[in-house]
């Protein structure tokens, strides 16, 4: 399909008197893994969130795999929603309900009835984010950061879903943990053929995982394209982000990653 | 082709005997097997035992699909198998899953009901100790206030007073006027029955001022109030802004039990009042209206028939009950966990329980005033 995962066209956002977004156009190419950066309170995850629809531009439209987001009927819009996953950054697990019915809730909703079935698929999600069957039983409150992590993305991932965003995979997590969560992503990715969007500060994070970088400032979509043809755009903002000592450091290590 | 224009699940078999071939093609996923899953698994039971699994023309598998197969192949791969490549590790991450199985729970037996119990009656008494630690908490922080006066909270103090003393005013009078009419509509059609029309001041008098006035608005507040400080103090323990003090060096209980502990102290026996005389206002206009008493006469009546000692029990009794409903809250808001299920636990048992006290309560002043205020004895 020539269709793109997510589409914004001449999307523009205003809070109160402030344009976050001005006429955004963006088109995210099938199995790409795009990392969405931009300084603080450049509206990186106001844009994630327009995109899943729990936010609506001011102007322009979210097109979903060639479909405006809240186009068709209420039925048709659901089924939309089943193709998409997201991983919130923190997380976002039920808290009243353990592991296992955080994971197998989006299956159970989606009408997988068979108890044999949802406890094999529960434990093969689990699996996929490497995580041992013992913790299934546990409630979120009982589980460290990175693990809840690794539940959110289980339960994201549960009904296949063709895309999947992040909101800040690596945040709050100890370097090491980030790179074992960076792995994880890009063996899924590789594994499901999925098309990702994160949300990151993490220079490190981005050299690992992105295939194409989107670079927002001032409410525009500043470049996008693969990481080293971003590296070579000429712009004050770029050249503070990606050119400073600390951000090349970081650069290498992710890339050294790969 | 469905709607999405993908190519439904499929199952052919061909050939006889030794040579059977089963050829699977188009997408083997959650979305196109789920609607078609009875009709699949009743193919696959056609299949027979030895066979060559053909995969090849499968568009896509997730692992619903490749579940599905597995399930049907007894959890390994069947002897005679066409795998492609491309779907090569979507089974071996099966095969790696093994037997894995979910943890066992404990069975519930006879006496776990038992256990269940005396954790009932210990959890009374860790409530007992935990509250009266509280208690014992705040008098050793008023103590150390009575030394350091400038570290009093009257900022919190005076923006607790007017959060649950006077944005309460509204409800209390709607209540109050209300529960006075059907009070004095009630007693009138009995009295009236008698001839005995005039003491209905003694009847809403008395009952207002020294019993329903102090409970009723206990109640209301204890709904209204508590819960929202329960709920309170249950949020900024989720979202750790509680850490956040006792880093700073500031105790939780001067600066969030303290304030929410006086004000409603203070502002219990005002609203106690308040609503006690609307209610008494409103059992004046409906006996005007179904008996013909004017007000003057009823406002003559009422202070002969009401000694004043019960205004002093009413009020004494709305300053009890709002010092108990705002250290219940504030007990219940501490000990929320950072989850919502705490937190829902919490402000329900924090508005049970401090109804439960109040009545409570309330019983113990009736026996302990039974010879103060009573005409007519």
């Amino acid at each position: 399909m020539s269709t793109f995962p997510v589409e914004l066209k001449g999307l523009s956002t205003r809070f109160g008197q402030t344009w976050v977004h001005r006429q955004i156009d963006l088109a995210v190419p099938a199995g790409e893994v795009v990392a969405l950066v931009g300084g603080s309170g450049s509206g990186k995850t106001t844009l994630l969130r327009q995109m899943v629809g729990l936010l609506r531009p001011t102007e322009g439209t979210v097109h979903l795999f060639g479909e405006p987001l809240f186009a068709g009927s209420r039925r048709d819009q659901l089924e939309r929603r089943r193709r998409f996953g997201m991983l919130f950054q923190q997380g976002a697990l039920f808290s009243a309900l353990d592991v296992y019915s955080n994971v197998a809730f989006p299956l159970r909703e989606f009408g997988v009835t068979d108890e044999a079935m949802l406890r094999d698929l529960v434990l093969l999600k689990l699996a996929m984010v490497e995580l041992e069957p013992e913790i299934a039983l546990r409630m979120p409150a009982e589980l460290s950061g990175g693990m809840v992590k690794r539940v959110a993305l289980a339960r994201a991932l549960a009904l296949e879903p063709e895309l999947l965003l992040l909101d800040e995979p690596t945040a709050g997590l100890d370097p090491d943990r980030s790179a074992g969560f960076v792995d994880l992503i890009c063996a899924l990715h590789k594994a499901l053929g999925l098309t990702v969007i994160l949300v990151t500060h993490d220079l490190d994070t981005l050299a690992a995982l992105a295939t194409r970088v989107a670079v927002l400032s001032e409410g525009r979509i500043l470049a996008f394209g693969p990481l080293d043809e971003i590296m070579n755009v000429q712009d004050p903002f770029i050249e503070r982000f990606f050119h400073s000592e600390r951000s090349q450091a970081a650069l290498a290590r992710g890339r050294a990653e790969r | 082709m469905d709607a999405l224009g993908r190519p439904p699940p499929e199952i052919r078999i061909e050939g006889k005997g030794e040579q059977v071939r089963v050829a699977l093609s188009g997408d083997w996923t959650l979305r196109l097997l789920s609607p078609l899953l009875a009709d699949i698994r009743q193919r696959l039971a056609q299949v027979p035992q030895i066979c060559v699994w053909d995969l090849g023309e499968i568009s896509r598998l997730d692992s619903f699909g490749s579940l599905l197969l597995w399930q049907h192949w007894g959890r390994r791969r069947p002897p005679q198998l066409a795998l492609p490549d491309a779907l090569e590790p979507v089974f071996a991450r099966l095969a790696a899953l093994g037997d894995a199985s979910l943890p066992a729970t404990p069975p519930y037996r006879f006496l776990d009901g038992t256990a269940q119990l005396g954790r009932m009656v210990f959890a009374i008494g860790h409530h007992l100790i935990g509250f009266t630690a509280l208690v014992g908490q705040i008098l050793l922080d008023l103590a150390y206030l009575l030394r350091y006066r400038g570290h009093w909270p009257f900022l919190e103090m005076s923006a607790n007073f007017y959060k649950v003393g006077v944005q309460a005013m509204p409800v209390t009078a709607l209540v109050g006027f209300l529960i006075g009419v059907v009070m004095s509509y009630l007693s009138a059609l009995q009295l009236r029955a008698f001839g005995a029309d005039v003491f209905i001041v003694n009847i809403l008098g008395l009952g207002i001022i020294r019993e329903l006035g102090p409970v009723l608005v206990s109640v209301l507040v204890a709904g209204r109030s508590g819960s929202a400080m329960t709920a309170q103090i249950g949020v900024m323990r989720v979202t750790e802004e509680i850490d956040a003090l006792t880093t700073m060096g500031i105790s939780r209980h001067v600066r969030l039990v303290l304030p929410k502990v006086v004000a409603l102290t203070l502002a219990m026996p005002l609203l106690t009042l308040w609503g006690s005389a609307v209610a008494i206002f409103g059992g004046m206009v409906s006996a005007n209206l179904q008996l013909d008493l004017s007000f003057d006469y009823f406002l003559n009546a009422l202070p002969r028939a009401v000694p004043v000692a019960n205004v002093v029990i009413g009020l004494a009794k709305g300053a009890v009950f709002g010092l108990l409903i705002a250290l219940v809250a504030c007990y219940f808001g501490l000990r929320v966990k950072p989850n919502t299920e705490s937190l829902s636990a919490n402000t329900t048992a924090s508005v049970v329980s401090s109804i439960t006290v109040v009545i409570l309560v309330d019983a113990v002043f009736a026996i302990a005033t039974r010879s103060i205020g009573l005409p007519y004895r």
